[in-house]
């Protein structure tokens, strides 16, 4: 390493602020948002009734259980650009609420009268759920990406599978906007199928994209 | 080398102004970091891969210098240049041999990497107190093992401990002090 460099690279200094991560991070995923719900309103369209829905518990269920995830997924990324740092703490985080949600819809599964249940569990669009789901995170799978691509994550997997977390759940929040599924059973299996192949598909861009 | 805290304090110190555009500071870490990096890929790198130190040193700062948005000033500076030159090494293992072995090391191992010329009566107490956070025993065979480079045989036999459990006391031994200084397993 010559002096010659280190005087090169002292000259190139420009001052960084200590937030300049995370507001970087904040503007891919709100890019990101705005991009998914873009394609959301003028592909899919909001659901018809909105204005009964947001009067239901389940409709806040589902926005909520996607964003808590989203966000423990944006606070993995955070941790996961970082060199030497774990994304232990909000990983395990993510899977307690998703275990939690689990748990109450086999809870509503079995407790409800048999002729309910496949209803509760397939609703009418359990076959393109999972699809949409992708397809919306894939706009802030993009801009996320980007963004970790910039940062120095030490294990490019584990990396992209947190950054999968994040913007598979987003994608989902975006898409339970226009989904009016009513069954915790559907929220939990469908919803998550669609997140767990985001974090899959994040993973793998990871291992191929995240190398420094 | 200074004591470990120290040095921690003074390249904190140094980065920090770093990031808030301090040219001559950062020139000065720069300058700081060299050694400890020579020694540490030195150290781990087989003879046939020896000259290729260098190039990981440059790779490091470089790395430093292009990524230093995600230095956190929440955590050990150290941690952190420790986890950038650890990827830097095993990318370089990995491209060479198709198969990266990386030897149990840690941040500690990392910043006191010289044994010959400077270690000092101050750094013999910091990493002290260091492993005195740890239960009795499995401090003591971290010291024969990684300190007084004292072989596992011997030191199994000194114990009366089996190999393999020597080994596995000092691993469990080193994560937990990785875990109190940031670093990644």
């Amino acid at each position: 390493m010559s002096d010659e460099l280190i005087n090169r690279l002292a000259v190139d200094l420009k001052p960084v602020r200590t937030t300049a991560l995370v507001e970087r991070l904040a503007l891919a995923v709100v890019a990101g948002l705005v991009l998914s719900a873009v394609a959301m309103w003028f592909w899919l369209g909001p659901r018809p009734d909105m204005a009964e829905a947001t009067g239901t518990a389940i409709f806040w269920i589902k926005m909520g259980y996607t964003a808590i995830l989203g966000l423990l997924g944006v606070w993995a990324v955070e941790r996961l650009g970082r060199p030497g740092m774990s994304g232990r703490a909000p990983l395990a985080c993510a899977l307690a609420v998703f275990l939690l949600i689990m748990a109450a819809a086999i809870i509503a599964y079995t407790s409800a009268p048999a002729a309910a249940r496949a209803p509760m569990l397939m609703g009418s669009t359990a076959a393109v759920c999972p699809l949409y789901v992708v397809a919306l995170s894939l706009p802030l799978l993009v801009t996320v990406l980007t963004f970790m691509r910039k940062m120095a994550p030490s294990n490019p997997v584990w990396a992209g599978a947190g950054t999968g977390l994040a913007t598979g759940a987003l994608g989902a929040c975006v898409y339970s906007f226009h989904c009016t599924e009513q069954g915790l059973p559907f929220l939990a299996s469908w919803y998550s199928l669609g997140i767990v192949a985001v974090v899959a598909l994040g993973a793998l861009l990871g291992r191929l994209l995240l190398r420094w | 080398m200074a004591d470990l805290p120290a040095l921690e304090e003074r390249l904190r110190a140094l980065m920090l102004a770093s990031l808030a555009g301090d040219a001559a500071a950062y020139r000065n870490l720069m300058l700081q970091l060299r050694d400890p990096l020579r020694r540490y890929f030195r150290r781990r790198l087989s003879a046939d891969l020896v000259d290729q130190a260098e190039d990981l040193i440059q790779e490091t700062l470089l790395a430093m210098h292009t990524r230093r948005v995600t230095y956190d000033p929440h955590q050990p500076f150290t941690a952190w240049i420790y986890a950038i030159a650890r990827y830097k090494l095993i990318d370089l293992l990995r491209r060479s041999r198709g198969r990266a072995h990386v030897p149990i090391d840690d941040v500690a191992d990392f910043l006191q990497a010289d044994r010959d010329g400077l270690e000092t009566a101050g750094t013999r107490q910091d990493l002290d107190r260091v492993l005195d956070t740890l239960p009795e025993r499995v401090g003591t065979l971290i010291r024969r093992v990684k300190l007084e480079e004292q072989s596992i045989a011997e030191t199994a036999a000194e114990s009366r401990m089996s190999e393999g459990a020597v080994k596995v006391a000092v691993h469990r031994g080193l994560r937990a002090l990785m875990a109190r200084f940031g670093g990644q397993p």
